[in-house]
């Protein structure tokens, strides 16, 4: 079984449109892939099925060889896929740290009745993730924002706190909803540079959306087109460039707009 | 000047995440906390500790309660009424069954069974939310009450239909019942808010209190981090519901000494929820606030007139306080939505600077 992630076949209708349809891909351990495509082609609804948000009329997912179709987004979670969206889904209320530690949750064990004292197991616990969360918090140069609720935050670092958030999940693998959307040149070339490093520090395998052409081309070891919920094309960054269904379902398009 | 932090540095993650991580603050509560222990017990009059500073201590416990799953899981609840009275009922059973039981042990016990009631009108939190959710447990409020006033069982086939304290003792103290003095069931109430104030504390600021918060702040997002939905939602019934039963056992064994189910009705659900919103959802301190401010407030207004050497009528001072507490609240809420808890916040950063503000 070489690939980490196994997407076979799979369909997804909503009413009657038809978001994705007998879309298969395979996704080895530590690639960078990118999913582009036009608007509505059904990218956020593939992440959508992967994480257990929705699940598939047809088809099946696996990870790791492991049947996760049906699977409810928590446990996918424990599986360790983690993912970010498209519009910041952080916890307004809470600090920057508390939202890192809340990525820490499912590697936490210590239950109620150790809560309830805390000094003891629940501390040891609170200080060993702790560890862990400054270590993102530094990957990641936020650390002078530990305290402040991340609903104050601008918008690229509210972004960057949400790929922290779920680095701290250890993730096997890293579901990116439009990383940079929104963000300028230089938040933009920041947030490729953490993607990379990711990747290539702990081995992530990292399935992003990206509409910014630059961007994708530039970090992605393989490209998958989607247009209308099936796949298009596949392939490195080159050849996806240079493929005509590509150029004339969404490059084309775009570049005479 | 007063919250001077310079030169206390954190060396530790242990000591960066303690609940005062000031200094000052942990001094003063400590001296505080003993003071509440001694001073009015061998001070205060009898009014002032059985009008005042008892009722105080048990709402403070049932706001507690309610901020747990309000506050922090974001759950609405107008069941508490409800819950409280389990509490007592259950505490007023096993206290007549099990004449030798332990009277803390009975509380826990009492505590333990409204926690199951809780879990119990906690399920359809999975599916219902915000406003149609307070409509499903204030029918569990409607149902508990319907309940304890229909089967005779629970007040022990009494015709009056009461429930009353029996006379239990503590390390040889009598506690409750008529016979115990306010001295010896404020010192008692005392501790149960203490160490279960504590512990909320503790819960909040660990793996639970977040995953609470999570689900309040975002739910989606707390279940691809890995929360489970069903569970968080069922303990935070659960051990709010706790927290409900005992404020009820201690409502009716320290406070009342005898009560009927219209001491649990659907007035005191909306008072516990009132301590809530007033002194500051999601915060433990803003659960003492909002306690002592809806206990308090009331018992100044009244005596307000007499100190002025104002003469009025019962009635007319009676409407007029009414008016002057709604009134009150409504300013509080106005000029800080999120209570008297986030006032003090605010003023603690002030005085942090103070008197140098720049």
């Amino acid at each position: 079984m070489s690939a980490q992630l196994e997407i076979r076949d799979v369909s997804k209708a909503f009413g009657g449109v038809q978001a994705v349809a007998r879309l298969s891909l395979e996704v080895p351990p530590g690639e960078i892939l990118s999913v582009i495509g036009p608007n509505g082609a059904g990218k956020t609804t593939l992440l959508n099925m992967i994480n257990g948000f929705y699940h598939p009329d047809r088809g099946r997912i696996a990870l790791e060889g492991a049947d996760i179709t049906r699977h409810r987004p928590s446990q996918i979670a424990e599986l360790g896929v983690a993912r970010t969206f498209q519009n910041i889904a952080l916890f307004k209320g809470m600090t920057v740290l508390d939202n890192l530690m809340l990525g820490r949750h499912v590697h936490m064990k210590s239950g109620v009745l150790a809560s309830f004292a805390y000094w003891g197991l629940a501390q040891k616990e609170e200080v060993a993730h702790r560890r862990r969360v400054e270590d993102i918090i530094d990957f990641l140069k936020i650390q002078d924002l530990r305290r402040r609720p991340t609903g104050s935050l601008p918008y690229g670092l509210q972004k960057r706190v949400e790929l922290g958030r779920a680095l701290a999940l250890d993730p096997k693998i890293l579901l990116l909803d439009e990383p940079m959307g929104g963000m300028n040149q230089e938040e933009k070339e920041d947030m490729a540079r953490f993607i990379l490093d990711v990747n290539e520090e702990w081995g992530t395998t990292t399935i992003l959306i990206e509409h910014d052409m630059g961007v994708v081309m530039d970090i992605s070891d393989r490209v998958t087109v989607l247009d209308m919920g099936q796949k298009i094309s596949s392939g490195s960054p080159d050849e996806v460039r240079s493929d005509p269904r590509v150029i004339k379902a969404y490059l084309g398009e775009s570049r005479r707009a | 000047m007063i919250y001077r932090t310079a030169g206390q540095f954190k060396t530790t993650y242990a000591s960066d995440q303690a609940i005062f991580p000031i200094v000052q603050d942990r001094v003063v509560v400590t001296l505080a906390l003993v003071a509440a222990f001694v001073v009015p017990p061998a001070l205060a009059s009898e009014y002032w500790l059985q009008a005042v500073l008892i009722p105080l201590l048990v709402y403070a416990l049932a706001a507690i309660g309610l901020n747990l799953l309000t506050g922090y899981a974001g759950q609405l609840s107008l069941g508490t009424g409800g819950f409280m009275a389990v509490g007592a009922y259950s505490a007023f059973k096993l206290s007549t069954a099990f004449p030798h039981l332990d009277i803390v042990a009975v509380f826990l016990l009492a505590g333990l069974v409204a926690a199951g009631v809780g879990l119990l009108f906690g399920i359809p939190s999975l599916r219902i939310k915000g406003f149609y959710l307070a409509v499903a447990t204030l029918a569990a409020q409607f149902f508990l009450i319907w309940l304890f006033n229909k089967v005779a069982w629970f007040v022990n086939y009494a015709p009056s239909g009461t429930i009353t304290a029996p006379d239990r003792e503590v390390l040889g103290v009598l506690v409750t019942g008529p016979n115990a003095t306010s001295g010896a069931r404020y010192v008692m109430a005392l501790a149960f808010v203490a160490i279960f104030g504590l512990v909320a504390k503790n819960l909040v600021r660990g793996r639970l209190g977040r995953a609470w918060m999570a689900i309040r702040d975002r739910d989606i997002a707390a279940e691809i981090i890995g929360i489970r939905p069903l569970r968080t939602k069922l303990l935070a019934f659960g051990i709010s519901s706790f927290y409900c039963g005992v404020a009820g056992a201690e409502l009716v064994f320290l406070y009342l000494g005898s009560a009927e189910t219209l001491a649990f009705d659907v007035n005191q659900s909306f008072l516990v929820l009132f301590m809530v919103i007033i002194g500051g959802l999601g915060s433990i301190l803003g659960s003492f606030l909002g306690a002592a401010f809806i206990v308090l407030v009331p018992i100044f207004l009244t005596n307000a007139p007499h100190w002025l050497g104002l003469n009025m009528s019962v009635a007319l001072q009676k409407h007029i306080e009414l008016m002057i507490f709604g009134g009150l609240i409504i300013f509080f809420l106005i000029v800080e939505p999120h209570g008297l808890a986030r006032l003090w916040q605010i003023t603690k950063e002030k005085l942090r600077l103070w008197p140098f503000p720049h």
